[in-house]
């Protein structure tokens, strides 16, 4: 009787995990095994129209982009993006998580949201704005540089500081996440640690160092991997800012995985681009995890 | 002890700066959507509206159409929405606390598949969703995000609290598994129900490379990608363009400000996963 009981109890829980795992297996899990496959095929406009024109092409798609300025060029540019980006956005959640904990931080629930909220906002429309702010003439980055005696600058007409200018962007609309994570990171620090460390006679910035940072190097560490994963990523900032140029300086591996895939239809070049990205991100946060790893073991 | 007034000063003065920068481009946007054509782009860039008007919102709406694309907008996000919260709900439920041979391996299993960016798996599944003749419609907008692993996570996580004796002794009286998820599991489940509610209509509102792969249509367009499109063809339209942007992140903006309690809560559970 009881068995049997939870045998169809077993049984039932299958009705519950079903729907989700088979949307997950047909609409996420398939592709990715798919994705492989017509990277190693030449999958493009006339295989749509046809299957029949389609053929294994083992792993030429991976040459032929390894030998594309354009692909090394975009992964230039995603590079540069992640690694100014990272560091300047975990700067600034760090900063920002250390002011908001700070005792004497008066309003902390209106500042919290504040620095939060371009978070929350949709990527596409900010871009627009910031295009506006980032204008040459009339834009409101000009006008201030300009009080400050520092000539106009073409934010997104000139390849130097076009890159530059999606990376302050990016900076602005994603550094409130970490933020908040680093904050709660900071309230779990056990108040006893500061006043040992303030009867022992350590400075403000002796605590930041020897306290705080040494307590929060884990989350820390968690939250670098988590954002390096996300900043490679990159394609709705250039796309709407900068359309990936001036002379592709702002091209990402991703923005070329869809003009590879959606403008020219070249789907098995793109799905190529797709895997190596995956790799890259793969590896690098692999090195990081690990190099994180052996840091909390000593 | 005292505490020194300067240092207050400098921590409430930095953080308000920056709160002030932060939020800059936001107030400007609003203020700019209100201009009159052309008022933006004066030099110096003027704050507020020298004489207030509803034209670019009305522009938007009668030749830019852009009350369909909100319509468009708010019936994928509240229809992904509620359909993924299902599907989730009922998944993490059972990971946490019904019992299956192989449960534990698969949410393993899950949670590593969590590395794979969403993005690899577009070209395959655009093809996939062409064969069902799901490109550019609703349903490929809406597909993939019928089930998420995170929110799957999510609710696992909080389930995980919901005490075995509670679910045994209905069993004990006789109700089914159904009559036990609708009637204890899901009211218990609430808050993180609202949680993941929240995360996931900013993130079906906010979407825009998957959207903008499978919608060839324009009228099918959602916000972003109406906006994104409009941006190029109305480079010289400041104020038409700030109104845009304030149509398609108001209503996000809104929904966070008033569930910001849950949508921290998320980002939290969230965040421990690493």
């Amino acid at each position: 009787m009881a068995s049997s009981r939870s045998s169809g109890h077993r049984y039932v829980a299958w009705w519950f995990v079903a729907p989700a795992l088979l949307v997950i297996g047909v609409f996420f899990v398939l592709p990715v095994v798919a994705a492989l496959a017509i990277s190693l095929t030449d999958f493009d406009i006339y295989a749509l129209a046809d299957l029949s024109n389609l053929r294994i092409v083992g792993f030429r798609n991976y040459v032929e982009l390894l030998q594309r300025p354009l692909f090394w060029q975009a992964l230039g540019n995603t590079l540069y993006f992640v690694v100014v980006g990272v560091p300047l956005s975990l700067g600034a959640s760090l900063g920002a998580a250390l002011l908001l904990n700070s005792k004497l931080a008066r309003f902390r629930p209106f500042f919290r949201t504040a620095l939060f909220a371009p978070v929350v906002t949709t990527v596409v429309a900010v871009a627009v704005i910031w295009r506006y702010l980032l204008a040459t003439r009339y834009g409101w980055l000009n006008y201030a540089l300009g009080t400050l005696g520092i000539a106009p600058v073409d934010w997104l007409g000139d390849p130097h500081f076009a890159m530059p200018a999606i990376i302050l962007f990016a900076v602005w609309k994603n550094f409130g996440y970490n933020m908040i994570i680093l904050l709660a990171g900071l309230q779990n620090i056990p108040e006893e640690l500061y006043e040992a460390a303030r009867i022992d006679g350590a400075s403000a910035f002796e605590r930041l160092r020897f306290v705080t940072l040494p307590m929060l190097a884990p989350i820390l560490s968690i939250v670098a991997i988590l954002t390096v994963a996300g900043y490679f990523q990159l394609f709705a900032e250039p796309y709407v800012m900068t359309q990936g140029g001036p002379l592709q300086s702002t091209l990402s591996v991703l923005y070329l995985m869809y003009e590879e895939g959606f403008k020219w239809w070249n789907l098995g070049s793109a799905s190529a681009v797709a895997f190596l990205l995956f790799i890259l991100i793969f590896g690098v946060t692999a090195v990081q995890t690990r190099f994180a790893r052996t840091e909390f073991a000593r | 002890m005292i505490v020194p007034k300067p240092a207050a000063l400098v921590v409430n003065g930095v953080l308000a700066s920056a709160s002030i920068v932060v939020l800059f481009p936001l107030l400007w946007m609003l203020a700019a959507s209100f201009m009159a054509p052309g008022e933006a782009s004066t030099y110096p860039p003027p704050l507020v509206p020298a004489h207030p008007t509803l034209a670019n919102y009305r522009e938007l709406f009668a030749h830019a159409g852009m009350g369909r694309y909100l319509a468009n907008s708010v019936l994928l996000a509240v229809a992904a929405t509620a359909l993924s919260l299902v599907f989730n709900v009922m998944a993490g439920y059972a990971f946490a606390k019904l019992r299956f041979r192989g449960r534990e391996q698969l949410f393993r299993l899950m949670l590593g598949a969590l590395v794979i960016p969403g993005q690899v798996a577009m070209v395959p599944l655009f093809l996939l969703l062409k064969h069902m003749g799901l490109v550019n419609t609703y349903g490929g907008v809406i597909v993939p995000a019928l089930a998420s692993i995170f929110g799957i996570f999510l609710v696992r996580q909080y389930a995980l609290s919901i005490p075995d004796e509670l679910l045994e002794a209905a069993r004990i009286d006789g109700a089914s598994e159904w009559k036990i998820f609708v009637a204890i599991v899901v009211p218990l489940l609430s808050p993180i129900i609202v949680t993941l509610a929240v995360f996931t209509l900013l993130g079906t509102w906010n979407d825009f490379m998957w959207p903008l792969i499978v919608l060839s249509d324009q009228n099918l367009y959602t916000l972003p990608v109406a906006l994104a499109s409009l941006s190029r063809e109305h480079v010289q339209d400041n104020e038409l363009m700030m109104a845009g942007a304030v149509l398609t992140t108001l209503p996000v903006l809104i929904v966070f400000l008033s569930l910001q309690r849950y949508y921290m809560q998320g980002l939290m559970m969230g965040a421990v996963k690493g």
